[in-house]
């Protein structure tokens, strides 16, 4: 017992604040700027130094310069307060200085109330399992801390299981208001410009060299479900941007406006779920050639299937596809002439090749094949590492480095029908994929990206060429890791050729899948699915609340009953005489025996003696006999006797 | 202000608990958010406007898996009051601004630890006190005491805030205890007139005095009276011990209303009467206390101490 103040803070608290901070903080330096990190750690460290000498905390005055300093390095490092990542690196700043400042309760809980907003703020950066786990870890701390900062006195594992127990407890909660807790798609308002940062994926232009730099990349770009067998791997070509307009040195999407494709499809129709990574474009990356879309998605007049808007986080897509199909069989001539387009007077060389071939064959099939067995016959190698080339890069490409990446190819291959006149332009996208045998999904990653051509044949519309597929077959038949000469230093996630490696990189990657697609992927049309699954069809958020209401109360009153139930040690005679004394309307006092009573009541209510006199004897026998079971019956007996009484 | 308390005596239940347990149920616990409570659903009303602006599928599990340990919070804060017996205890009697302890037996049968319970009967004196599983604790609750007579308890606010400090559950207990206030004693030497002498033997006190053995001080002696020597033995783990004397007293005292000077307020003459009491006690004089119609007559000791400032405490006004 204490009459100590209870808005003091006790000297055991501390440290529970200083380990919530840390752990609420501490995953933040990895993308908060260094000096920041260090300031941070500076003042966690003199705030955990002064409580370890029981020293005063800084004054107001010492630490209002320090705060200014603090949100001005952050305006200079980020250009503004107000962005996402400029928002996080001041709550980390005031988690840090809060420590300096914490005299009372109050202090206490705005330090616990930080940490749990600075929870919140880790999802900007990652969703995965392992930072659902550190923050489930994290929060079980926070909260253990809240409960130290009320509890007076409590040992450290009594604390922890407390806190478990909650955090427990909440789970049926969180469940529930997960499940129906209406979901608002889209964002509430303008998001700030950084919202979306570090996205990775195809761009769109093409320059040597920016397809070979998104290989190294083991990161998964999107992943493919087929609702039958999946077509053989060389026919698995996902469509990015198409690029027609050629400077040089880049190739760039044409803004030109196209009319809407001819698509005859000459194969069966695959149906398809894809699950796209966010890349911050619009391109859905479908396989080609796209018969049906979801809705809201186009095409751009030249087979690339867009979304409405640029795609800032993950989502899902239902398609279907057929891939042997006949397209634009008619082309306008605009759109022919625009595929001729060639920078004047550049790469001579190449172009004199071309107008060679093209006398020397007058279909333009005959060209291309052509073509074809120069990338296959002659000297060329296929590298990730290609030597850089000068003012007339084809030129250079074919007649002398004749080493290169799939970017080389395509771009080389289109300048050469260009010059023959034929039209031809580069198509940007991915080619392949991994299945993983654990869960069935097909996976693509950023290693998978490539280039490759397409030319416009009379009668047979655009034809898609891949002169990689000529240099290095392996590419197309087997993936990226087969194809490169050995010697080359491959990315380091490609070096992984031991089966039992994969395997596990299969499992954990069909984890992370289950846990994108179920957990993460639930959104408006999964839980509209859910609910008419309950038995609730086209629920409106007024039907909504109503579930939400009704379920949260079973919880609560579930919660409650698990919590307050307890089974008390009372005898039954206890319980029966307690009712007897209920019954009359009589206080036992403490220290009255039962026969002290029987002789009170019989003075103030003699019409009540006699049968309260029975009630005392039966009390007395069950209660000190208890191995005789009659007595209790009698007392019940005894007790049914008695008359009730309103008033006493 | 009659209205207010009325309707605060109907929602609050506010009712005399008598002299028995008091077992806490559903009906007499009220819960309420604290300030951080508020402080708390303000954040999860920010942090779920940013995970649905942002659309952060696990900022959504987050603020719901918050909201959960809050509610379930409430639950078990509620569960800390809820089932507990409050039986009253002792109350020693105080003089007038000394703080009364009023004593209340807490029996926990839950088998958890009761933690946090916060008594307050007088505004700024609060205990607090936390009750094992299937065990018993003691509390004291203060209270300032301004009049001399009987003072009942207040009706007593008991409250908690754990475990998370997001809700405050109370609930108002109004056991029936009583304190007993005495005058506060006002210093004034012993009136002289009054020593008469008793039995034929001359004046002169302590002469024959017989030790007869040792007593407890209390706050009421004088510090010249103390037996150091026997209290240093146990090395001042207990109270300091006082030599008691027995058939020593030889003279007796008459403390009387009629002594103390007519023209002083009553209170301040029962002050002094007071004061005369514990100054005869602490010295072992045989006193004799009369008031306006009430005498007691002379005697000593503990207990005759406590009757004499029993009747100065109740003394009608």
């Amino acid at each position: 017992m204490s009459t100590a103040q209870p808005e003091a803070l006790a000297r055991d608290v501390p440290p529970w604040l200083f380990a919530a901070a840390a752990v609420t903080t501490l995953p933040h330096a990895l993308h908060l700027p260094l000096w920041l990190s260090l300031l941070t750690g500076l003042l966690c460290s003199w705030a955990a130094w002064l409580w370890w000498q029981d020293r005063r905390l800084p004054r107001r005055w010492l630490l209002l310069p320090l705060a200014v300093a603090g949100s001005i390095g952050i305006v200079a490092d980020f250009g503004t307060l107000l962005g996402r990542d400029a928002g996080v690196a001041m709550l980390v700043m005031f988690m840090a200085m809060k420590l300096l400042e914490m005299r009372s309760r109050r202090d206490a809980m705005v330090v616990i109330m930080l940490g749990y907003f600075l929870l919140l703020t880790h999802y900007f950066y990652s969703q995965d399992m392992p930072t659902g786990l550190w923050l489930l870890l994290s929060l079980w701390l926070v909260t253990a801390a809240l409960i130290r900062l009320h509890a007076g006195t409590i040992g450290i594992r009594e604390n922890l299981r407390y806190a478990g127990l909650l955090a427990v407890q909440a789970l049926p909660f969180m469940l529930v208001l997960y499940l129906l807790f209406p979901r608002i798609s889209g964002p509430l308002w303008g998001l700030p410009q950084d919202a979306f940062s570090g996205k990775t994926g195809l761009s769109d232009s093409m320059t040597p060299g920016s397809i070979a730099n998104l290989v190294q990349s083991g990161e998964i770009a999107f992943r493919v479900r087929f609702d039958e067998a999946p077509p053989a791997r060389p026919q698995l070509y996902w469509r990015g941007p198409v690029m027609e307009h050629f400077d040089g040195t880049t190739w760039r999407q044409s803004r030109q406006r196209r009319a809407p494709e001819n698509i005859q499809p000459a194969g069966p129709t695959i149906g398809y779920e894809t699950t796209l990574e966010a890349h911050s474009q619009r391109w859905l990356l479908a396989l080609d050639a796209p018969l049906t879309l979801p809705a809201g998605a186009s095409l751009d007049g030249r087979l690339s299937a867009l979304a409405q808007q640029p795609l800032e986080m993950r989502q899902r897509f239902r398609l279907t596809a057929a891939t042997a199909y006949r397209f634009n069989a008619e082309e306008s001539p605009s759109v022919l002439s625009d595929n001729l387009q060639l920078p004047p007077s550049s790469n001579p060389q190449t172009r004199t090749l071309a107008e060679n071939w093209r006398q020397q064959a007058v279909e333009p099939e005959r060209v291309v094949a052509l073509a074809l067995r120069h990338f296959s016959t002659e000297d060329f190698y296929y590298t990730l590492q290609p030597p850089l080339l000068g003012h007339d890069g084809i030129d250079d490409f074919l007649f002398r480095s004749r080493r290169g990446f799939c970017e080389h190819y395509a771009a080389a291959f289109v300048v050469l029908m260009r010059s023959a006149g034929i039209p031809a332009r580069v198509v940007g996208g991915y080619q392949g994929g991994e299945m993983n045998p654990r869960d069935g999904y097909l996976v693509v990653r950023q290693s998978e990206a490539h280039a490759w051509a397409e030319v416009w044949l009379a009668n047979r519309g655009w034809v898609r060429v891949d002169p990689t597929a000529a240099v290095a077959p392996e590419r197309i038949e087997q993936g990226i890791a087969n194809a490169l000469p050995f010697g080359e230093p491959l990315p380091a996630f490609l070096q992984v050729r031991a089966d039992w490696l994969r395997d596990i990189r299969h499992r954990w990657e069909a984890l992370n899948n289950a846990w994108n697609q179920n957990i993460l992927g639930y959104d408006a049309r999964r839980q509209r699915e859910l609910l008419s699954r309950l038995g609730l069809p086209d629920a409106d958020w007024r039907s909504l609340a109503i579930a939400l209401g009704v379920a949260c109360t079973l919880v609560l009153a579930l919660i409650t009953l698990w919590t307050l139930h307890h089974r008390r040690r009372v005898a039954p005679e206890l319980m029966l005489w307690h009712r007897a004394l209920r019954r009359i309307r009589v206080d036992c006092a403490p220290g009255e025996t039962p026969l002290a009573l029987a002789a009170r009541v019989g003075n103030s209510n003699p019409e009540l003696a006699a049968d309260f006199a029975a009630v005392v004897h039966h009390f007395l026998l069950a209660r000190y006999a208890p191995e005789n079971p009659e007595h209790l019956a009698a007392l019940r007996a005894a007790v049914a006797r008695l008359p009730r009484r309103r008033n006493p | 202000m009659r209205l207010i308390d009325n309707l605060q005596q109907r929602l609050f239940r506010w009712q005399d608990d008598g002299t028995t347990s008091i077992r806490l149920g559903q009906r007499r616990i009220f819960i309420v958010p604290s300030r951080g409570g508020l402080l708390f659903a303000l954040a999860l009303v920010v942090m779920l406007i940013g995970a649905i602006n942002y659309n952060l599928a696990l900022g959504h599990a987050l603020v719901f898996l918050l909201a959960g340990i809050g509610i379930s919070g409430m639950v078990h804060t509620f569960r800390n009051l809820h089932g507990l017996s409050i039986t009253p205890g002792r109350c020693a009697p105080v003089f007038v601004g000394e703080k009364a302890e009023f004593e209340l037996i807490l029996d926990n049968d839950r088998p958890m630890t009761r933690r946090s319970l916060v008594f307050e009967a007088d505004k700024g004196m609060s205990a607090i006190v936390a009750v094992n599983g299937h065990d018993r604790a003691k509390i004291t609750v203060p209270v300032g005491s301004h009049r001399r007579g009987w003072m009942a308890l207040p009706r007593v606010r008991l409250s908690t805030r754990y475990p998370l400090g997001l809700f405050t559950a109370w609930s108002y207990l109004q056991p029936a205890m009583r304190c007993l206030v005495y005058p506060c004693p006002l210093p004034t030497p012993l009136p002289e007139n009054t020593l008469r002498p008793l039995g034929g033997i001359s004046n002169g006190q302590g002469v024959q005095e017989d030790f007869s053995g040792f007593r407890e001080r209390q706050p009421a002696d004088s510090l010249r009276h103390v037996a150091w020597k026997a209290s240093a033995r146990d090395n001042g783990q207990r109270p300091l011990l006082i030599k008691q004397f027995a058939g020593g007293s030889d003279a007796e005292l008459d403390l009387a209303w009629s002594a103390t000077d007519p023209a002083l307020a009553d209170e301040t003459r029962l002050s002094m009467l007071t004061a005369w009491v514990l100054e005869a006690g602490s010295r072992h004089l045989h006193f004799a206390l009369s008031l306006p119609g009430q005498e007691i007559p002379a005697g000593s000791g503990e207990a005759h101490q406590q009757r004499c400032l029993e009747a100065l405490a109740l003394f009608p006004s």
